[in-house]
């Protein structure tokens, strides 16, 4: 047996100069603050690096990260697909500044309280549809996720609009491969079943219409179903 | 309540052991390792040749060093699976002959199952998020919503199968086992090569490292480049640095405060004490064992075993069969029928359904 303890969030690194700065999320790799960028309404999404890793591998996933994220976000918005504006990356202190999503939600939470409301859930229905015909439309421009959750998407007040945001874009990466995409909706499935209990037929829905919307859905789909198996059949040897 | 006695029969891989386990105290645990010549891996046949050669020896042994008879045993637990065919088939026969031979009940046993609760017994951490790393396997697995779910895993090969199979590549030792000779090599290394680092949501991937190693380490290391010693480090750091970021999204995503890392590359020193400093930055708490409970043994079976026992369950004669694949996690307890797949009960009824499901390649299980 061996302990470990000590305090939490050892790790020291200086806020970034923001008006009006606000930690509001401390996440598993980074910290969110929220403040006033020019006059605008932004977040500061700031990386902190993890001892357990090798500092030159450190150095090289958060730099990765923090430019994949704000590569991706412009990619994003370029296709009209809803992302947050960056407004500023510093690659100095891997700190990204983007635009605020005044008042949102996450998919998760509003999942969970239409859920726990025990109100209509014809509108979850809606929703999933959306997502699937969002993610179609981001894999259509060959870009890769790498996150799926229903923490990493944001409605927009008020959520009955479904006006759907995407973000958190730091494992992201550009491929035309429908393995990279059948793995994208895979880890989407895995965390929207294990987050959302009894929700099996909202995620068939969401598929349907990412398999309806997206021109090269057919091929995406298959591999998707051969990763699944591929899961159950690992020989799990040792 | 009188005290149980377990005998537990583990080989589902290269290793061969038994093990008694009475309430909680683990008596005895011998074990044997099959060891395949450098730049060779073990093969199923060899295997349970291996393991037909010695069992009874490291059951007599297990008895002997526990001082008991074979009327002090309560029950006869054994792998049912995962693992490799012939090995498991080779232990279970065994199992079943002694169930009947010394007039005992028999229980089959989930590999994986055995790996948690040993790591349980042994640390006494609560809750914790489970990294199971081996030669099979590499999931995140944590307690979430009333269950224990699979929460991150290998979506291509599993670690250990990645260390091992680099191993043969640079033709390293597999005795006493290519990772600790990896380990040992990674302490003289220096340089950082830069490596694939693959990390999708809480999952990870492997097969590209190892392809790409298999690709450059002999171009690398005839020019001087690196040396193998080199290569053995960036590797460690590299797979345990995508290990230990997908446990820390998992405990993040679940508040959870405590880790306990199972599984034979979970008595590497390098991968417990990255794991020690990720948990001690976010004020939680490190559970680890050392090679004697990490690495297959016949007392996890034992220990899974009579956790099962405890509950009311055995296994019958004609459903003492063994499987190879990751799917079955334990006996529905109606046990109507041996059923190969997992009951696909819907989440969260409690009724009919075993304690360990895995659907849609999602690991839920009740807790006791
Ligand atoms: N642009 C934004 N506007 C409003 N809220 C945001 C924005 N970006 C992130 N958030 C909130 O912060 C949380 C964490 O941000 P995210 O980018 O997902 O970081 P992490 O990598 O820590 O998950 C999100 O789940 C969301 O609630
Ligand atoms: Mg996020």
């Amino acid at each position: 047996m061996a302990g470990g303890g000590g305090e939490a969030g050892a790790c020291a690194v200086s806020p970034p100069p923001l008006q009006g700065l606000q930690l509001v999320q401390q996440g598993a790799e980074a910290r969110l603050y929220r403040g006033q960028f020019l006059g605008r309404a932004a977040v500061v999404k700031l990386r902190f690096s993890k001892r357990y890793r090798h500092p030159a591998l450190e150095e090289r996933l958060s730099r990765r990260r923090t430019a994949q994220e704000a590569r991706s976000l412009l990619r994003c918005r370029r296709a009209g697909i809803s992302a947050p504006v960056v407004y500023f990356v510093d690659y100095v202190s891997n700190c990204i500044y983007l635009e605020d999503i005044v008042e949102s939600t996450t998919v998760r939470d509003y999942i969970t309280s239409v859920q726990q409301s025990g109100k209509d859930t014809s509108n979850l229905f809606l929703l999933a549809e959306k997502i699937g015909e969002v993610l179609a439309r981001m894999h259509d421009e060959d870009l890769i996720h790498g996150d799926l959750t229903t923490s990493n998407m944001l409605l927009r007040p008020p959520v009955e609009e479904l006006d759907l945001v995407l973000i958190d874009f730091g494992l992201s990466f550009i491929s035309g491969l429908p393995e990279d995409k059948g793995v994208d909706l895979y880890v989407l499935e895995k965390a929207f079943l294990s987050t959302h209990p009894n929700t099996d037929t909202l995620f068939e829905a969401l598929l349907k219409k990412y398999s309806a919307t997206s021109k090269k859905s057919s091929l995406v789909i298959k591999k998707l179903d051969e990763v699944r198996l591929r899961g159950r059949k690992r020989s799990m040897v040792g | 309540m009188p005290a149980v006695t377990v005998l537990g029969l583990e080989g589902s891989a290269n290793k061969v052991g038994a093990g008694l386990v009475r309430d909680g105290r683990v008596l005895s645990n011998p074990r044997r390792t099959f060891v395949p010549a450098p730049g060779q891996g073990f093969l199923p046949g060899q295997t349970a040749r291996h393991h037909r050669g010695c069992v009874l020896a490291v059951l007599r042994e297990a008895l002997q060093e526990a001082g008991l008879e074979p009327a002090d045993v309560d029950c006869v637990a054994y792998t049912k699976g995962p693992g490799m065919g012939a090995p498991l088939v080779t232990v279970a026969v065994v199992a079943r002959t002694l169930a009947q031979l010394w007039n005992k009940p028999l229980l089959g046993v989930n590999h994986c199952v055995g790996h948690i609760e040993m790591g349980r017994l042994i640390t006494g951490a609560q809750n914790p998020t489970v990294l199971y790393v081996s030669g099979g396997n590499t999931q995140v697995i944590a307690y979430s919503e009333r269950r224990y779910r699979i929460f991150g895993e290998t979506i291509d090969i599993a670690v250990g199968n990645c260390l091992d199979r680099f191993a043969r590549v640079l033709k390293i030792s597999n005795d006493p086992s290519p990772g600790y000779n990896i380990e040992q090599m990674a302490k003289k290394g220096q340089k950082l090569v830069e490596l694939p680092y693959t990390v999708k949501g809480m999952d990870v991937s492997f097969s590209g490292i190892l392809s790409h190693i298999e690709e450059v380490a002999h171009k690398m290391l005839a020019s001087g480049e690196c040396t193998p010693e080199d290569l053995c480090f960036s590797l460690q750091e590299t797979l345990f640095a995508m290990l230990v970021e997908i446990t820390e999204r998992a405990m993040a995503h679940c508040g959870s405060q405590e880790a306990l890392v199972v599984g034979g590359v979970g008595c590497n020193m390098r991968l417990q004490e990255m794991m020690r400093i990720m948990c001690a930055e976010r004020g939680a708490k490190l559970f680890a064992t050392d090679e004697r409970f990490c690495i297959d043994n016949g007392a996890m079976i034992a220990q899974a075993g009579w956790e099962m026992f405890r509950t009311g369950q055995v296994t019958q004669l004609e459903d003492s069969w063994i499987t190879q694949s990751a799917v079955w996690w334990g006996t529905p307890p109606d046990r109507g029928r041996a059923q190969q797949a997992p009951a696909q009960a819907a989440h969260g009824t409690q009724a009919s359904e075993s304690p360990w499901q895995h659907r849609r390649g999602q690991l839920s299980v009740r807790r006791r």
